[in-house]
């Protein structure tokens, strides 16, 4: 009886590993990995989809491709640390550059590809609860008695450092000193009352645990969000002035070469700028590089008074991260839970 | 049962031996190499810094508070479920057992899912002030669910063995029902009971997946200390995240040591 | 309803609709929750989410690794219950705490230690990248996950079997002539039989719920390296919530399943216990998981 408890599970093993074999892929096809940040989910669900229809019209065998998501750093950390992604799609350029110092791609990459290497880019808006009760129209309302901010964990999150560096820049871009933007920030974490490691993370305290009086979201995290959520629960603010986000795509030459998917990666890469792809970018929420795609989908990005952008705050992701985002920067010497 | 009577000592402790180092101790060992790669100041520090104490705070706080609201808890079920007889009991019984079988993550989806403002408990309870969700009550919230069943478990064999016998002889000789509950029924149970809340401690300690789904892991107010590991190990630091579990594994070596004693000690009682 | 008889009618009844309102509250009201939830965009939503590709994959996934930790486990475990319970050596007691380790491990901590063994900034990480073997963020760190956290289950229930039944039977079956092989084949297996099964129940039933452990080694790549319960994790991140409580609503049916089956199982080990030394009386009951 015994065998034939262990021969019925040998038999589902062999099975269940048929099954498994199958379901990577095309049939003996080529799969690539595309490791992404946190709220480019639903993005690239569409991309991919489009992607390998076109792919498959083009190639003799299957392309596929898998997304995997999480905080933009801890992402570049997990390729650091072995995951095989044939393609980075990061939220900053520091994040690529981190692997181009490590040897898996060259340190020129962002110049290969159209627009720095940035198909779409985005902006940091408010998320608030439908009619605003708090009422906030601004950055300064941000650090107000009584407001509280949901944000993601810098240490972690391409989005959170984006929404450090938009609000550090809201203070030096307009006059004030670096001690003000320093107090600004410190008192504008004393409000946030927890930090998830990734955007979407925040997300989802923000909006299924109702948390936080505010989201400081990509523009499109937050269009995403009334989208799910029917429109009646949230509505978006945007702020007079913010940072222009522009998360790049890289192949990852030292990942693809090895695993022989360069000519299909780099396929996908070139994709992306297609006026296929730049649509379902557009209706995802992002800001498309191309301009006759963002002319069409102008209802849906509305004008900023001033879009800064990284290079006026910092003067380049390099200079920002050592300064704010290192061990000991200005993100540790604000951020102070135990307050 | 004279040594090696039987052939296949050799194979079968070599199998088990190899498996159980391979597998289990190599890879625990590897915890202490990683956190003695940091010096004792930064192992220290990693240990004791306050948003670790205050994880460690919640998490055995919680947990005993869990345990001890489940020793009431399961000893009302407990006697319910052995003294009486009701149409639907084996259904209960079975009911008990639920925490064991379900996943973790589906029972903090669906806590998270009831007790949010929007859901069919929060939307009472939370217009009230109690929030099932984002709060430390949250936390021992889950924990009761998944170990009520230690104590309900623990309990019922020992009621069932107790009989209604020594109640009433105790009855007949005049004791009120609250005296027969106090002194006769009560120090027989107290061992079992000790078990149950120690083995329902134990495992809320452990506790990870329902915990996430409902807590918000707010530091220094709902992380727990298993989240504190993650939150290490997602900003890849790794002797940060083995200091701390360093910690964790000692306390539950201690907790199932207590357990094997009290286990030991309530077996001996029952005789 | 029927119980003790001087106790006042209405103190029975309160603790009785205690009792219940608990046990409702606690334990029927979410699972309840989870069904409500799964069905509230009616059946072709859900037959639609499980039918998700990934979704599908999922399952397809944890079913793969519960099956090998299942059966690593159980050959081991049986070998384990065996050299434990049919010789006396020193430091029995040791090696049985020892083999108990993963139950104090709590999840986190189970795929902390293998993200360690087998990460990167190791040196058999590194020997292993250098070799494009890849074991975490991939299936093969999922399955030695799991392989840790199910380690105990069949060894537990199957030594106390193991020890009650004694040598007596194989020891007779040898000396009639019969292979250590045939003896173990045809006289101890059918013996230890429930325990095996038991274990077996117990260890799948974990493999196929784990979540921390997994939570921590998994790419969390999804179509890839999910398994159901991150399936179940992500798909609630990504606003589908109704789809989260579908995938949940397959755990549900699998806990009914194996509760039904472990309480068919559980009384036979207690009979086999009792029945492999009614000399000492009370054996040993079958452990719960921890």
């Amino acid at each position: 009886m015994d065998e034939g408890v262990l021969m019925k599970y040998a038999i589902g093993i062999l099975a269940a590993a048929a099954g498994c074999g199958g379901c990577d892929g095309g049939a003996g096809g080529i799969e690539l990995l595309n490791v992404s940040y946190d709220p480019t989910r639903e993005l690239f669900k569409g991309i991919n989809q489009a992607f390998v229809r076109t792919a498959a019209a083009t190639h003799v065998r299957g392309v596929g491709v898998k997304t995997s998501h999480g905080g933009s750093g801890a992402q570049a950390r997990a390729v650091l640390g072995g995951l095989k992604a044939d393609v980075a799609t990061l939220a900053l350029a520091f994040d690529i550059d981190v692997l181009a110092d490590k040897g898996f791609l060259p340190r020129d990459w962002q110049s290969r590809l159209p627009n720095n290497s940035c198909p779409y880019t985005s902006a940091i808006v408010f998320l608030v609860r439908k009619g605003n009760p708090k009422k906030i129209r601004g950055w300064d309302d941000l650090v107000r008695e009584g407001v509280s901010v949901i944000t993601p964990n810098p240490k972690t999150s391409g989005g959170a450092r984006w929404n450090v560096l938009a609000a550090w820049g809201h203070v030096t871009l307009n006059g004030g000193s670096e001690e003000q933007a320093r107090d600004f920030l410190a008192r504008l974490f004393g409000r946030v009352p927890v930090l998830d490691a990734g955007a979407r993370g925040s997300s989802t305290t923000f909006i299924q645990l109702g948390m936080g009086d505010v989201l400081l979201a990509w523009e499109s995290e937050a269009a995403l969000a009334i989208r799910e959520t029917g429109g009646d629960e949230l509505e978006a603010v945007y702020p007079a002035e913010s940072i222009l986000a522009e998360p790049p795509v890289a192949l990852i030459d030292r990942n693809a070469d090895a695993r022989g998917t360069r000519a299909a990666a780099e396929e996908y890469l070139r994709f992306l700028y297609t006026d296929e792809a730049q649509e379902v970018i557009a209706r995802a929420g992002f800001r498309p590089s191309s301009a006759a795609t963002l002319e069409r989908h102008r209802a849906s990005f509305p004008p900023f008074r001033r879009l800064f952008t990284v290079k006026e705050v910092a003067g380049g992701w390099k200079e920002a991260q050592k300064k704010f985002f290192a061990a000991g920067g200005v993100f540790d010497q604000v951020y102070r839970p135990e307050e | 049962m004279a040594r090696r009577r039987l052939p296949g000592f050799g194979l079968t402790m070599g199998a088990t031996l190899l498996w159980l180092g391979v597998l289990v101790l190599i890879p625990l060992a590897t915890l202490f190499v990683t956190a003695s790669s940091l010096s004792p100041a930064e192992l220290w520090k990693a240990v004791s810094n306050p948003r670790a104490i205050a994880a460690y705070k919640l998490t055995f706080g919680a947990s005993l508070l869990a345990a001890v609201i489940n020793g009431g808890l399961g000893l009302v079920l407990a006697w319910v479920l052995v003294r009486y007889d009701f149409p639907g009991k084996s259904f209960v019984d079975g009911l008990i057992d639920i925490p064991f079988a379900l996943p973790t993550a589906v029972a903090g989806l669906t806590y998270a899912s009831l007790y949010s403002p929007k859901g069919w408990m929060g939307q009472w309870l939370v217009p009230l002030g109690i929030w099932g969700v984002l709060t430390p009550f949250s936390v021992v919230l889950v924990m009761v669910f998944v170990s009520l069943p230690f104590v309900v478990r623990s309990l019922q064999p020992v009621l069932e063995d107790l009989g209604v016998e020594a109640e009433e002889a105790a009855d007949s000789l005049g004791a009120s029902r609250w005296q027969t509950l106090r002194h006769v029924v009560f120090p027989n149970v107290l061992p079992a009971l000790l078990t149950g809340i120690a083995l329902a401690f134990a495992r809320a300690v452990g506790e990870y997946g329902s915990i996430v789904f409902v807590s918000g892991n707010i530091p220094f107010r709902t992380e727990i200390a298993s989240l504190l590991i993650v939150s290490r190990l997602e900003e890849y630091d790794f002797g940060g995240a083995a200091a701390v579990a360093g910690v964790l594994l000692f306390a539950s070596f201690a907790i199932n040591g207590m357990i094997n004693f009290l286990s030991r000690w309530s077996r001996r009682h029952e005789g | 309803m029927k119980g003790r008889t001087d106790t006042p009618w209405w103190v029975r009844y309160l603790v009785f609709l205690m009792a219940m309102g608990l046990a409702g509250v606690i334990l029927l009201v979410p699972l309840a929750n989870v069904l409500f939830r799964a069905f509230s965009g009616g059946l072709g939503a859900y037959f639609g989410a499980l039918a998700d590709p990934d979704t599908v994959h999922a399952v397809f996934l944890t079913l793969f690794v519960a099956v090998v930790s299942v059966v690593f486990n159980t050959v081991f475990g049986v070998a384990a219950a065996w050299a434990i319970g049919k010789y006396s050596f020193r430091g029995k007691a040791l090696l049985v705490t020892l083999i108990d380790l993963p139950f104090s491990v709590s999840p986190v901590i189970s795929g902390l230690i293998f993200v360690l063994l087998f990460g990167a900034p190791s040196a058999l990480g590194r020997w292993l990248d250098g070799h494009n073997v890849q074991i975490l963020f991939a299936t093969p760190g999922i399955v030695v996950a799991t392989l840790f956290v199910t380690f105990p289950f069949v060894a537990r229930e199957v030594l106390p079997i193991m020890e009650a039944t004694g040598t007596d039977q194989e020891e007779a079956a040898l000396t009639l002539g019969a292979s250590p092989w045939q003896t173990f084949r045809h006289v101890t297996l059918p013996t230890v039989k429930w325990g095996v099964i038991y274990g077996v129940l117990l260890c799948t039933a974990r493999a196929i719920g784990e979540f921390g452990a997994v939570a921590v080694v998994s790419g969390k790549i999804a179509g890839k390296t999910d398994t159901m319960s991150l399936r179940v994790e992500k798909l609630y991140q990504e606003y589908q919530g109704r789809a989260a409580f579908a995938v949940a609503t397959l755990f549900l049916g699998l806990a009914v399943v194996t509760l039904v089956l472990k309480s068919a199982v559980e009384w036979r080990v207690k009979r086999a216990l009792r029945e492999a030394a009614p000399s000492t009386g009370s054996g040993q009951a079958p452990s719960e998981a921890a």
